[in-house]
């Protein structure tokens, strides 16, 4: 008896140590983080996020703030390789679906499907280097 | 018409009246001409396409390998 609640004290803080390495590891927030596992939102192939269903007015804030940041930093990162903000979005879009984009979570196709990872590599813009 | 404003007659304002008279009998067709000279704004029959392909220079994107890890690395909250 005394084992087996051991066990599961064990397993318990185990599990938890181990969500919040996923958590520490993707330095997502929480509610983004959550939105992405749950499929609600995705990558685009432009370097955004997207909504892949109507979203509610929290997840689009969300987005919309995401995508706001991830712009200035585009912008900023663009200007010092001499790039254009749009250039700079779709290179890292690209890096973003093949390295960022767990399986189980959702990415646009360039043919404006949403699709989500597997195992497989996915289906990236043309324009993205190989 | 000209002669009859040159024409004096026991009427005081017959003068008045007959350059009057011109008036309008020279400014109608004037009028009328501003009214129907209004400009024609007409919707075009076929729907306006604005391009917004964006050109990106594909040697751009190779050079932007570094760059876009780190970008990534530093801000890992928005991506």
């Amino acid at each position: 008896m005394r084992n087996s609640v051991e066990m599961i004290i064990a397993a318990f803080l185990l599990g938890a140590t181990a969500t919040s390495a996923t958590a520490f590891q993707s330095g997502r927030e929480p509610a983004y983080q959550s939105a992405r596992e749950s499929g609600l939102v995705g990558e685009k192939s432009d370097g955004y996020l997207g909504f892949v269903v109507p979203p509610s007015s929290s997840v689009r804030a969300l987005v919309e703030d995401i995508n706001i940041k991830r712009k200035a930093v585009y912008s900023k990162e663009a200007l010092a390789n001499g790039a254009t903000v749009e250039e700079m979005a779709l290179r890292t879009g690209c890096r973003l679906i093949v390295e960022r984009t767990v399986a189980g979570e959702k990415y646009q196709t360039p043919s404006g499907i949403w699709k989500t990872r597997d195992g497989s590599a996915p289906e990236l813009d043309p324009r993205c280097p190989q | 018409m000209a002669q009859c404003c040159d024409q004096l007659t026991n009427r005081t304002d017959n003068a008045i009246r007959c350059y009057m008279r011109k008036m309008i009998f020279l400014c109608t067709p004037l009028m009328a001409s501003v009214l129907t000279g209004c400009v024609q704004v007409t919707a075009p029959d076929k729907p306006i396409v604005i391009n917004l392909n964006i050109a990106i220079r594909q040697e751009i994107l190779y050079k932007l390998a570094a760059a876009s890890e780190k970008v990534i690395q530093e801000n890992p909250g928005v991506f």
